[in-house]
């Protein structure tokens, strides 16, 4: 069948298999390579692409909950979204979600996904307890950060190329409404962005939406919406039917102008320089959730996005230089995504470090690749790295140079006979 | 405390009609055969949404049993719903007659018998829905399924009638319809994503539509039209055709 990820691109042939018991999985793993776990499929690239695909979404029970400590047992293939579902009402949350609840429990560990709250949250890691994976051998081991710290080190953000995690643990976060008080400052240049990044970085929750088509004095230009949950009590949460795009549009429909007009828009339509909103966990957390099959809206030759983080001190020469750039070529992005992110934690794989990440989606085109070329060496000079959920690209000389415990998790693979088993079309394309 | 009763438990489809039942408020008693092996899945909706699940053992080809099995549960349900089907082998079923009883009285003798209980015990409270799934393979037969197909269509025209009969007594009964579906019965088969839903959809419409009193629903919903130009084919030609 048919497999590509989120960004419908690549797509290749591939053979998906599911199943039901643990017996099966093993005897599967041990009669067959190229091996990849893969969950919603909402990696964008090729990181979730291989010629035999594990699928785990269908693992979807949920197993316990200790209401004392918030602790919830679920199998891998559990959506984030089925978690708020039955808990926001109970006053529950998730600790770390990206911009999408439509990604498995499984597939948040593989890409040790990070939110809004890095800053103050970590990443998805930071809230698990355990989780039991099913490693090489079809044995399942029980991994923790304290137990087992390489296995642990390795597979949060190791791309499911350690093992198929079967089931996690992880704590969940008390709230007392879901409703969020959000705060967004619009700003007129980069210099302003990253001032109200620093002003605002007591605030639990923070991103930026930046026009990335704005030029000269402009470059930088954002919208920043910063907020934190409010204590009204009021937990009635239903999550919205989304609205889906049914095929994909011409590929001409996204385009320098189209984009601009949105940009124009999206920009125009706040006023101040400072204004307050009450805003619900969808519209804040997931506001492109309400759109099913929005990457159809990249046409049938897909997209890709382009997630990078430079350090801190250098983030604002290496953003301003990429920027200039992004707007030079004309390739507009209208989901185009900055934030300031916290410490980087132990895993070898895992993307934040502390500095400013910026992520652009792109339709995948005539000169694209040679405008990503372009970014890389930005990226590159600056000492930054690129966020392998997003990628279908990348080459091994780029990945490798922003990852310094790269080594680390190669020869973890090696030792452990991982790297003969599972890999991805990304995994052999970086040498991981 | 309000009970859904699920007959034929451990197909894909009725799992998802548990959770949206559940989800919505609803206690459950889930039978199957082997029905221990539902433990996890019990536990799952437990822990989803803390509702009351019951596991209880049903064999649907045992007609015997079936009163001591209604007997047994001590709150009767506000509603069943039947999802028990067997595709079974349409080629098998031409030579071993085996094969096609056990498609009749799975997909049809067994869900009558159990329903003709259940359907007094509606019809003397006065209250309560039943919903039947039966399938657009029963609209017209087909060379590829025909014995499933007949089995369907019998259940089709049995809950009509029952329809009929329990209307006086404010007693729903909902036909379902369902065209496609991706589960464990059709993962072999390479099915056009458009006309395939997930059992979560089904499950989705079938809620909506008993708590809007239907009375027919095809889901997808564009199987209605499908249907209406496949019934529309002469037979003359059908019958040529390879469909």
């Amino acid at each position: 069948m048919n497999c590509s990820g989120w960004g419908q691109y690549p797509k290749i042939k591939c053979n998906r298999f599911k199943f039901d018991k643990e017996a099966s999985l093993k005897e599967f793993i041990s009669s067959h390579n190229n091996l990849i776990p893969h969950g919603n499929g909402r990696s964008y690239g090729d990181s979730a692409l291989s010629e035999n695909i594990v699928d785990v979404r269908q693992k979807d029970y949920f197993i316990n909950f200790e209401e004392e400590s918030g602790l919830l047992h679920v199998q891998a293939g559990v959506l984030l979204s089925e978690i708020l579902e039955h808990f926001v009402p109970k006053g529950w949350f998730l600790k770390v979600t990206p911009g999408t609840k439509l990604i498995t429990v499984g597939g948040a560990i593989a890409s040790d996904v990070h939110g809004k709250n890095h800053h103050v949250e970590g990443c998805f890691s930071e809230c698990i307890h355990n989780f039991n994976i099913m490693l090489v051998n079809g044995e399942t081991a029980t991994c923790s950060k304290e137990t087992t710290p390489e296995l642990f080190k390795a597979t949060c953000g190791g791309m499911g190329l350690t093992g198929v995690v079967l089931d996690a643990k992880i704590y969940l976060k008390k709230i007392n409404s879901q409703y969020i008080d959000q705060t967004t400052i619009k700003t007129k240049n980069l210099k302003e962005t990253f001032d109200a990044f620093e002003e605002y970085s007591d605030t639990p929750y923070s991103v930026a939406w930046i026009d990335c088509l704005a030029k000269g004095d402009e470059i930088g230009k954002s919208l920043l919406m910063v907020g934190d949950f409010r204590d009204d009590g009021k937990l009635d949460y239903k999550a919205k039917k989304p609205k889906s795009i049914p095929f994909n549009f011409p590929s001409f429909a996204l385009n320098n102008w189209s984009v601009r007009a949105f940009n124009w828009l999206y920009y125009g339509k706040v006023k101040e320089r400072v204004s307050k909103q009450r805003v619900d966990i969808d519209t804040f957390f997931y506001p492109l959730d309400a759109i099913g099959h929005w990457n159809r809206i990249y046409g049938k030759n897909g997209f890709t996005q382009y997630q990078f983080i430079l350090p801190k001190e250098v983030s604002y020469k290496g953003l301003e230089e990429a920027l200039t750039a992004i707007s030079k070529s004309g390739k507009g992005s209208f989901l185009a995504v900055l934030k300031l992110y916290g410490k980087a934690n132990d895993n070898w794989l895992s993307f934040p470090i502390e500095g400013y990440s910026l992520a652009l989606d792109f339709k995948i085109e005539k000169g694209l690749f040679e405008l990503l070329d372009q970014l890389d060496e930005v990226v590159v000079k600056y000492g930054g790295r690129i966020y392998l959920t997003k990628d279908a690209r990348v080459s091994k000389k780029t990945f490798e140079k922003g990852y310094p415990h790269i080594e680390s998790f190669r020869q973890f693979r090696k030792e452990s006979n991982m790297d003969s088993k599972f890999q991805s079309l990304q995994s052999k394309r970086v040498g991981i | 405390m309000s009970y859904l009763l699920i007959i034929g438990a451990k197909s894909d489809i009725a799992k998802a009609i548990a959770r949206e039942y559940a989800k919505n408020g609803y206690n459950l008693y889930l039978a199957a055969r082997n029905v221990n092996e539902l433990e996890t899945f019990a536990n799952d909706i437990t822990v989803r949404t803390q509702k009351a699940v019951k596991l209880i053992e049903l064999d649907i080809l045992d007609y015997e049993s079936h009163h001591a099995f209604y007997d047994q549960l001590e709150e009767k349900p506000l509603g069943v719903v039947s999802a028990v089907g067997y595709l079974g082998d349409q080629g098998k079923a031409q030579f071993d007659f085996s094969e096609a009883k056990k498609i009749i009285d799975t997909n049809y003798t067994g869900v009558v018998s159990l329903f003709n209980i259940i359907a007094d015990d509606f019809e003397k409270r006065r209250s309560g829905f039943m919903v039947g799934i039966s399938s657009v393979a029963g609209d017209r037969g087909r060379k590829s399924n025909y014995t499933y197909g007949s089995a369907k269509a019998a259940l089709t025209a049995y809950l009509s009638g029952l329809r009929n009969r329990l209307h006086d007594a404010q007693v729903q009964v909902l036909t379902v319809k369902p065209g496609f579906v991706a589960t464990k019965m059709t993962k072999d088969m390479n099915l056009p994503e458009k006309l395939t839903a997930q059992p979560e959809e089904v499950a989705e419409d079938i809620y909506t539509a008993q708590q809007k009193g239907k009375s027919v629903i095809y889901t997808k919903w564009v199987w209605r039209y499908v249907m209406i130009i496949i019934k529309i084919i002469p037979e003359w030609k059908f019958k040529e055709m390879s469909i």
